[in-house]
């Protein structure tokens, strides 16, 4: 089981109440891509919120964090940490900070 | 009874401000899509339980709402706006071309005929068209590939397709208009555009002032009665063509500034025009901070200043392209919305306002419906 933490316009649009969601069946390795493949499939109204519908590049204005890092520049590819996999730490998906 | 329902966008949600045909007491709704920046949000014409909204935002993207209950519920639709084939480059700011990119929904145009088919026009410039209520959307991809395209540049808000009008006598012709491009016409249902800016003299914003395309046109608006004539606010510059866009005059007349966005017809008189004039392309409040809509009887050239119940002093707000509107009621009802966030109402057709939002966030647009 994979947590994640939603932004509030996100948790609003897939009508979730709790920040954090638990995502089951996502595809291993488990990499951010795999994970918004989960959140997709789970609530397809955030297709085309979190990265682009065709080319699947992160939204310039969404940032990915875990385990206290910056993960947005990773490559979509490498594997999430150990901690996110086993569900100790939640994959944060952050609406960045841009005043107003 | 009739009454009226007014569909708000604004930067942080849509409110649906409803009345009796009175139309002196407002109910206000909770906000809706709270936080988000709503362009435009639009009732079908034969349906009017049907609404679509275009839910809009920096971080998340384009979000797609609709309603089949009047905007009591709404359902997540698609946002896929994906352009036809490789979108080629337009050009920028500075000259240079520059790739042609989605931004945003500015505006959505329900069909006169069926309640799901719906257009919408986008930032960057391009027509997109939907037959299944929102779920799908492909692009009418002859207007953005038209040889001029590489000419077409943003206004200071973007390069949208901001106006949308059916010719409500030949569904196969349908009239947009861009900032800044110009305005035009399709008599083939969309396959192939013309530009319709002859006329058009833009001597402060283009090095070839009477040019083909280029013009940064802010609004059209036409009565249903006379579809071949059509009312243009420009950047700057009030116009009109009566040969469906071959041919545009200025009807600036006696206003105290041709500069403005809005422009709206009555629904009853079609040649009766409002605009609401700013002072200029850099001070966008009314002149002499007087917040005046000006009406035209006459088709333009004479426009008489309307103000009782608007601000005659320290007013230095703007109303945007898409913020006025109206009803269509025995006696016409005008609306429109402020950048600083109030919704004024004229039962009268202009002859008298009341303020029936006063601190809403910033009106990005105003549409009404009227209810039977």
């Amino acid at each position: 089981m994979i947590r994640v933490i939603l932004p509030a316009h996100l948790r609003t649009l897939a009508r979730v109440d709790d920040r954090e969601i638990a995502l089951e069946g996502v595809v291993e390795p488990v990499t951010a891509r795999t994970v918004v493949d989960a959140i997709e499939a789970t609530y397809p109204m955030l297709k085309g919120t979190i990265r682009d519908h065709r080319t699947k590049e992160r939204r310039p204005m969404v940032r990915f964090f875990a385990c206290e890092r910056d993960l947005s520049h990773d490559p979509i590819d490498d594997p999430l940490p150990e901690e996110v996999v086993t569900g100790k730490e939640p994959f944060w998906i952050v609406g960045a900070m841009s005043g107003g | 009874m009739s009454g009226v329902r007014v569909l708000v966008g604004t930067r942080k949600g849509a409110f649906i401000l409803t009345s009796d045909e009175s139309r002196k007491m407002w109910e206000i709704s909770e906000p809706q899509f709270a936080g988000h920046e709503m362009y435009h949000i639009t009732g079908s014409p034969i349906d009017p339980n049907r609404l679509y909204a275009s839910q809009t935002s920096d971080w998340f993207g384009q979000v797609m709402q609709r309603s089949d209950d009047g905007g009591k519920t709404w359902e997540v639709i698609g946002n896929e706006f994906a352009y036809d084939g490789v979108p080629g480059t337009h050009q920028w700011y500075d000259g240079t071309q520059h790739p042609w990119e989605f931004k945003r929904v500015w505006h959505l145009e329900p069909s006169l005929h069926d309640p799901d088919t719906v257009y919408a026009g986008v930032e960057d410039a391009a027509l997109f068209k939907s037959t299944d209520a929102g779920t799908t959307w492909h692009e009418l991809s002859g207007l953005r590939e038209h040889p001029s395209g590489n000419l077409w540049a943003p206004g200071a808000g973007g390069m949208c397709l901001h106006t949308i009008i059916e010719d409500p006598t030949n569904p196969d012709r349908i009239f947009v208009a861009i900032s800044a491009a110009g305005s035009f016409r399709t008599d083939d249902g969309g396959k192939t555009w013309t530009p319709i800016n002859h006329g058009l003299v833009s001597p402060w914003e283009l090095p070839d002032s009477d040019a083909e395309v280029g013009h940064c046109v802010h609004k059209l608006a036409m009565h249903p009665s006379k579809p071949n004539t059509l009312f243009m606010q420009k950047h700057w510059d009030v116009m009109r063509t009566d040969d469906a866009g071959a041919n545009w005059v200025e009807i600036s007349g006696n206003l105290p500034s041709d500069f403005g966005f809005p422009i709206a017809v009555h629904a009853h008189e079609p040649e009766t025009v409002y605009v609401v004039p700013i002072k200029s392309d850099s001070e966008h409040f009314p002149p002499e901070g007087k917040l005046r809509v000006y009406r035209s009887r006459s088709g333009g050239n004479e426009w008489e200043a309307l103000t009782n119940g608007l601000p005659q002093e320290n007013c230095y707000h703007n109303v945007l392209r898409d913020a006025m509107a109206v009803d269509s009621l025995d006696s016409c009802g005008i609306y429109f919305g402020t950048t600083g966030g109030q919704v004024y109402a004229s039962p009268d057709g202009g002859d008298t306002w009341l303020t029936i939002a006063a601190d809403l966030p910033k009106v990005m647009s105003v549409e009404v419906q009227t209810l039977s």
